[in-house]
């Protein structure tokens, strides 16, 4: 087995990284893989809740760089799905405890084992950033269709480019297709053209998000939730799949049908 | 009659073309003016520009960006007359 390492980063903060990265992560061990995500926001701890397993945690990403513990021993096993395992980060420390060389050993001994690491990297451009890039070779960039947010995308896309770890590719986050209709919300197409990179998740607006987090539940196991059909689709899409993106409709009861009509297709 | 407002979305899409370009190019506004003067003024030495088409702007070309100059010339004829 020789892991993938996909890199998950956004320049600005809140655009749901985090979330993102807990989705893709299960959602990519619900079809089987083996996966092992890795908080990198040292200081900002936040997988482990998003993906419900902060009363497990005993030992840390800084941990197993420190030489405190052994790598198996900071793994956290997921409870709902057998192949999914979390390195949280370290909360009392800082992003200078980490540099990008220790990432790039982590993620060495990591691919053996697994099929794909996801590492959740934390807002802006300094060395939390540099030391997840370090070890990628994939990078997905997440945005909103919102001013500020697409700009700091495009630095990092930048960034990412001259770091030679490029092309990056884009998912589109918590798009609101009334919003969209009205002309009051930047289409996934004006995003694309800005940013010039190839797009693979368009994920909607989608209430059960919070409703997820808030339980420690990533929406991508909800069947009814159109957020959790577009992770999904984005991990087909990673896994090689060519999966059409959804027809966005402003009214989910519609959706919900056309949900289940896609699923049927792509199972 | 027709009440043309520009929505929301595309005025966002304008201001980011534009903020994208200097972001890019790590250019100012003020700094691209000065750019375009001093390259009409290298260029006068050598041929008479007409001034009133002079168009120079730098253009999204995927992710790299262009500096494009259309620089109208006065036929030599002109100068020859003078």
């Amino acid at each position: 087995m020789a892991a993938k390492v996909i890199t998950v980063t956004s320049g600005k903060g809140g655009v749901g990284k985090t979330t993102n990265v807990a989705n893709i992560a299960a959602g990519l061990a619900l079809g089987g893989s083996k996966v092992v995500c890795i908080d990198g926001d040292i200081g900002l701890r936040n997988l482990d809740v998003v993906l419900g397993l902060e009363n497990r945690i005993v030992y840390d990403l800084v941990d197993v760089i420190e030489g405190r513990c052994r790598l198996r021993q900071a793994m956290i096993k997921d409870k709902r799905i057998a192949d999914l395992y979390l390195i949280p980060a370290a909360q009392t420390r800082d992003k200078t405890a980490v540099s990008p060389s220790d990432m790039v050993r982590l993620c060495d001994q990591l691919r053996l084992e697994f099929d794909w690491i996801v590492i959740d990297c934390p807002a802006g451009i300094e060395r939390g950033f540099r030391n997840a890039l370090a070890p990628a070779d994939m990078v997905l960039v997440v945005t909103n269709p919102e001013i500020s947010a697409v700009r700091d995308a495009d630095r990092i896309i930048g960034l990412v480019e001259a770091e030679e770890k490029g092309p990056a590719l884009l998912i589109l986050n918590r798009v609101n297709m009334e919003m969209v209709k009205r002309g009051d919300m930047l289409t996934p197409d004006d995003v694309v053209d800005l940013l010039a990179i190839e797009l693979i998740g368009i994920i909607p607006e989608d209430e059960q998000v919070l409703v997820g987090s808030n339980q420690g539940v990533p929406v991508v196991f909800d069947q009814k939730s159109r957020a959790g059909q577009a992770f999904r689709n984005v991990c087909a899409r990673l896994n090689g799949e060519n999966v059409p993106f959804m027809e966005l409709e402003a009214r989910p009861a519609l959706f919900g049908r056309l949900g289940k009509l896609f699923r049927g297709a792509a199972n | 009659m027709f009440r043309r407002k520009q929505k929301s979305a595309s005025s966002a899409k304008d201001r980011l073309q534009f903020v994208l370009i200097h972001d890019r190019t790590n250019l100012t506004p003020e700094q691209m003016n000065r750019l375009k003067d001093e390259l009409l003024a290298v260029l006068a030495k050598y041929v008479s520009i007409d001034g009133q088409g002079v168009n120079i702007s730098v253009e999204q070309d995927g992710r790299e960006q262009r500096l494009l100059a259309d620089i109208p010339l006065k036929p030599a004829e002109t100068l020859r007359r003078r």
